[in-house]
């Protein structure tokens, strides 16, 4: 078999795969972002016993290995959830599991940004009569998730590679899991292998070529990195 | 004729009764009470660490007074009932520091409050914003972000956007003190035009020239309360206490006339 029919034919199992990887990591990612801003903003803005219990979840997540939360999920969650007449597919488990772990990670960038922010930003809310919420909303964020993005950056970047612990998890048919059957299979192992690396890194290329976009996009003159001189300006 | 005759005061719009703050040991404000009527001006000087900027914070509870109380007209704001974002509304506060927010325009920065406080339209809001920056001298400058101001571009901001909320008076925490000598006359000319329009404005200022030209009255603070208080010419010239006269005589050795 020659090197273009053994790719001509291992390609589309290969992208198929890929297609189910960025489920994957969109899926995580999303939930990761939207938990990570509430463990953050309770984090910093909560009441002590919302403080303990946040700092309780990030601790734990960042503190035990993915591979035994994803586990957690998938042999632990099902059975509750039973109970309850819900019924969750092994993607879902993969998916809740991916995005509880990158949730920990999000909130402790977030938290970064926004207390980077000036506790003068968050006076002058409150004395033109926004309420704490709508400060939060609409100045505190909008500052915070715009210095976030270079770090951010990271996790999700993490969380594209993440995904293929979904490999041990049955019935997920993403890049690492369809990789290995396929380089089982032939005597190419290597080669396989190797194109399985190339998709993750072509992935992970792209992705950090929109996030520089987006970053650049919302740039604003005097906040985030390179600002340094037009706050001197008085 | 001096302005301060021109306008006849009005009702009590604020009334700050015995309000005490402590830090850990720090006893930084004992008892202070004061009151202003509309379209008075009154302008707080005295040492620093006396509590002045504190007393600003404590009037729209920035920060919280351990002790006493503060009336807006007839409305008692440190109730715990009184919502206290709608008693900040009416207040507009001016930050020695700015303080605009960084990731808004000028015109943003003006409009932020009408539209999300007053739950004010878009397109009224704007025309409220470019209307209260033509004030302060900045409609040309609508567009550009904090940082690409001057100092006291960003003040003059910040001055329209406490105005936009029309608020029953603005306080002034050393409005000039982080700005370059240059800096400063452009923002006291839009305090002075404030004041001349009516506006009931207590400043925290060692700026004696502003004091003089609108200034009903000057409060010297000093060790968390006041020590005296009355018109700048009787202060200036017979102050009752000597440490006032010590104090106002270094002022304007540091400030000018």
């Amino acid at each position: 078999m020659g090197f273009f029919e053994f790719l001509g034919d291992l390609l589309p199992k290969l992208l198929q795969a890929t297609l189910v990887t960025l489920q994957l990591t969109a899926g995580s990612i999303a939930l990761g972002f939207v938990v990570g801003i509430f463990l953050s903003l309770g984090r910093v803005y909560g009441p002590a016993p919302v403080r303990w219990l946040t700092g309780g979840y990030i601790a734990f997540f960042r503190g035990t290995p993915l591979l035994t939360q994803l586990l957690l999920v998938y042999f632990g969650l099902p059975p509750y959830l039973a109970m309850i007449g819900i019924r969750i597919s092994p993607m879902v488990a993969a998916v809740i599991g991916l995005g509880l772990n990158s949730a920990a990670y999000q909130a402790e960038y977030f938290r970064g940004a926004v207390q980077s922010i000036e506790s003068g930003q968050m006076m002058a809310a409150r004395s033109i009569g926004l309420s704490r919420l709508k400060a939060i909303r609409h100045v505190i964020l909008p500052q915070a998730l715009r210095l976030v993005i270079p770090s951010w950056s990271n996790e999700l970047i993490y969380s594209i590679k993440y995904s293929s612990l979904a490999y041990f998890l049955t019935g997920i048919r993403e890049l690492m899991f369809v990789g290995r059957k396929e380089a089982l299979h032939t005597a190419n192992t290597f080669q396989v292998y190797l194109v399985v690396a190339a998709i993750y890194l072509a992935i992970v290329l792209i992705v950090s070529r929109l996030l520089a976009t987006l970053e650049k996009r919302t740039r604003v003159p005097g906040l985030g990195i390179g600002s340094g001189q037009a706050d001197r300006r008085r | 004729m001096d302005s301060r005759q021109r306008h006849t005061l009005g009702e009590v719009v604020l009334r700050v009764e015995n309000v005490h703050k402590t830090y850990g040991d720090n006893h930084v404000l004992r008892g202070v009470s004061l009151q202003m009527r509309r379209g008075e001006t009154k302008v707080i000087i005295g040492p620093s660490g006396t509590g002045k900027s504190t007393l600003l914070r404590c009037i729209n509870q920035l920060t919280m007074p351990e002790e006493g109380h503060v009336w807006l007209s007839d409305c008692e704001i440190t109730s715990p009932k009184e919502d206290i974002n709608c008693a900040r509304a009416k207040i507009g506060f001016v930050f020695q520091s700015f303080n605009l927010f960084t990731h808004l325009t000028a015109l943003s920065n003006v409009r932020i409050a009408p539209m999300k406080v007053s739950k004010m339209s878009k397109p009224e809001a704007t025309k409220l914003a470019m209307m209260e920056l033509e004030r302060v001298g900045l409609a040309d400058k609508a567009d550009a972000y904090p940082a690409e101001l001057s100092g006291g571009q960003q003040q003059r901001v910040s001055i329209a956007r406490a105005l936009a909320m029309s608020p029953q008076l603005i306080l002034f925490d050393e409005p000039t003190s982080a700005l370059d000598p240059e800096l400063i006359g452009e923002v006291l000319a839009v305090m002075i035009a404030l004041a001349r329009d009516g506006m009931t404005m207590l400043a925290v200022t060692h700026e004696m020239g502003f004091a003089r030209a609108v200034a009903d009255e000057i409060i010297f603070m000093e060790g968390g309360g006041i020590l005296e208080q009355g018109p700048p010419e009787d202060l200036v010239r017979n102050p009752k206490h000597a440490r006032t006269g010590e104090f106002l005589n270094k002022i304007t050795e540091l400030y000018g006339e």
